[in-house]
């Protein structure tokens, strides 16, 4: 007989250990401070400490440039009909229904208008995640009409670009879709309607070589890689190593390809400002 | 020494055939297997030479087995069948060949560039130069010249042969005051009501620290734009390479045209091969899945029509390749400078806007 008995029953073995501490905390890519999750939120995904300006998607965009996280989405079943059948190590169709998965769109970018310090605009949001945010045939359309939908109603354009170029899947379809949107464009501009393109980390190739060089005023978020060649191919071009803080934001600024570089908390009444000194005076 | 009789010899012959056919047939199922782990795997594809010679020889022993006398049905069925194996394969290898061979002809050095088809097309060319702001681009050439007797405005990308011609032209790659001053000669050319010619060859828009700094990407947003409302005619040829971005910077036009060994596309095949391939001699397929050649973009709706070249490429004979290029220009010139200009900058928008609408809506 024995002395001690084993009060409770089995060790309760299911599920797994839990940290709850995980996904609180998140460390600085660039000063390496660790950061509570909530406070970098607060502050527009924005580091408190280096002002370095995190990606975010593109409803994050929408809803701190609109008021009261109000907006219409429209042109958002737009998807793509892979015209070359690109097939490269992984069909480029398996590509798209990944990315539609994980982000939750059908492409790259998402249009809406709402109402910007009680102003009518329309706002063109690219989402980087999908894909690298790169423009082919879906995209070109949704943006073009979206400055279609701007030429309409006379209201103010917001582009916000996000993209590493033109979709190679998408061979010289993606191509033509910067004709498309600049020609879209011509109009906008003959029509006198206002257009800020607002680039933002990275904006590079098709992308910065059509819409987004082409507003009214351009602006950029603070640190954000805007260029036509990426760097590594010019690195490869010119065989010696790139200057610091190239085809960085402040790099544009300096040398006069950009109107402003603006903080990402004061975005929105940058363009507001600039709205004000851009549309028609109230009657 | 023993004369052989008349039947032996046939039966010698039949017995050959067979031998042969079997032969034959083992060789091309050596080369089947071969490509078909060369193009479905990861080993490289370095040229089809090798497989294009066996297959001749393979070619070669069925022609004569075939005109040879005396054989039963069943070899002559499995010669039939052989040679249809072998016309296959050579499509096969065509096919995947055919776009990377046309990204070499458009590439071929002796392939006439601008100013060959500028001197044998043009009369009374005057060149202008500068950007009025920076500097004076090499990599593209504008000028004034008569078409047939009409007084029209060219505009277009150079290369050249020996090194130093060609470090002076960069390679036909432009730097962002090259689109300036083509925008400003096309501004000209709009002022006194002269009509555009763009002639298309390059790599693409210079990548370099220089070109970034002058805003190479706003030079070609800005020539997309204002070439999409230039109120005068313009038509592209694209005569070589149609390298991307900074072959569509000046060939927003009324017609686009493309040679037919030219290619356009919007990324090199190398480019795309070390990206998506992460291996540069993928080239040929990434050229095939581009779809780059003249044929491809006709289907796509990207260019309005295709120049011939003579036989073997625009290099073998620049006078024939003007010639051709002349007759298509003439035609298509005659063709959109009978409408009204509203009309034509409206039907230009109207094809840039329509073009390449590869997306569907869904419920």
């Amino acid at each position: 007989m024995a002395w001690f008995k084993r009060q409770s029953g089995e060790l309760d073995t299911s599920g797994e250990k839990k940290v709850r501490t995980e996904g609180l905390w998140v460390k600085c890519d660039n000063c390496r401070q660790i950061i509570w999750k909530k406070d970098l939120e607060v502050n527009l995904n924005v580091c408190p400490k280096c002002e370095k300006h995190n990606r975010i998607d593109a409803r994050t965009r929408l809803a701190q440039l609109l008021d009261d996280n109000e907006y219409e989405i429209f042109d958002s079943n737009l998807v793509s009909t892979d015209p070359l059948k690109f097939m490269d190590l992984k069909a480029y169709s398996s590509r798209l229904k990944q990315a539609q998965a994980d982000t939750g769109l059908k492409d790259a970018v998402v249009n809406a208008s709402g109402k910007l310090n009680d102003r009518s605009v329309i706002v063109s949001a690219m989402e980087y995640a999908f894909i690298g945010g790169s423009m082919g045939a879906v995209v070109g359309e949704a943006i073009t009409r979206a400055i279609e939908r701007a030429l309409e109603s006379k209201r103010p354009i917001i582009i916000v670009s996000a993209s590493g170029g033109a979709r190679m899947m998408e061979g010289v379809i993606s191509l033509m879709q910067l004709a498309k949107i600049s020609a879209a464009l011509s109009r906008l501009d003959d029509a006198k309607v206002p257009y800020i393109s607002v680039l933002t980390d990275p904006t590079t190739g098709g992308v910065t070589a059509s819409f987004a060089m082409l507003g009214d005023l351009n602006i950029a978020e603070p640190g954000a890689l805007i260029g036509f060649a990426g760097p590594r191919v010019i690195e490869q071009t010119i065989r010696q190593k790139l200057p610091h803080g190239f085809q960085r934001s402040e790099f544009l600024l300096e040398h006069g390809m950009l109107d402003a570089v603006v903080h990402r908390k004061q975005l929105k009444p940058y363009i507001s400002r600039a709205l004000d000194f851009m549309s028609p005076a109230a009657a | 020494m023993k004369i052989p009789r008349p039947k032996d010899v046939k039966a010698a012959a039949a017995n050959d055939a067979t031998l042969v056919v079997t032969s034959a047939d083992f060789l091309l199922s050596m080369v089947e297997t071969r490509w078909a782990s060369k193009n479905g795997s990861g080993r490289k594809i370095e040229s089809s030479q090798r497989e294009h010679r066996e297959l001749q020889k393979i070619e070669q022993q069925l022609t004569k087995l075939q005109s040879d006398t005396g054989q039963d049905d069943a070899t002559r069925t499995e010669i039939r069948q052989l040679h249809e194996r072998v016309e296959t394969l050579r499509k096969q290898m065509a096919a995947h060949f055919a776009a990377w061979e046309k990204t070499e002809l458009a590439r071929h050095p002796q392939r006439p560039y601008a100013l060959d088809y500028i001197e044998r097309i043009f009369t009374e060319w005057s060149e202008i130069h500068g950007d009025r702001g920076y500097a004076d681009d090499p990599a593209i050439i504008c000028g004034m010249a008569r078409f047939h007797g009409e007084e029209v405005m060219i505009v277009g990308h150079q290369k050249a042969r020996d090194t130093k011609q060609k470090v002076y032209r960069n390679f036909g790659m432009p730097n962002p005051e090259g689109y300036r001053k083509a925008l400003r000669a096309m501004k000209i050319a709009e002022k006194f009501s002269r009509p555009v010619f763009t002639f298309v060859d390059t790599p693409g828009a210079y990548p370099g620290l220089g070109a970034e700094e002058r805003g190479q990407a706003e030079a070609i947003a800005r020539n997309l734009r204002e070439m999409a409302r230039l109120e005068i005619p313009i038509i592209t040829a694209i005569t070589g390479e149609g390298g991307s971005g900074g072959a569509l910077a000046i060939a927003v036009a009324d017609r686009v045209l493309m040679m037919e060994n030219a290619i356009y596309s919007v990324i090199s095949p190398e480019g795309c091969a070390s990206i998506m391939w992460r291996d540069a001699s993928k080239k040929e397929l990434a050229a095939q899945a581009l779809r780059i050649t003249a044929k491809d973009l006709t289907e796509l709706g990207c260019v309005d029509g295709i120049i011939p070249e003579p036989e073997g490429g625009a290099h073998t004979d620049h006078a024939a390749a003007a010639s051709h290029l002349d007759e298509v220009l003439k035609k298509n010139l005659s063709e959109v400078k009978n409408v009204p200009i509203k009309e034509l900058v409206a039907s230009r928008y109207k094809k840039f806007r329509n073009m390449a609408e590869f997306s569907r809506v869904e419920a």
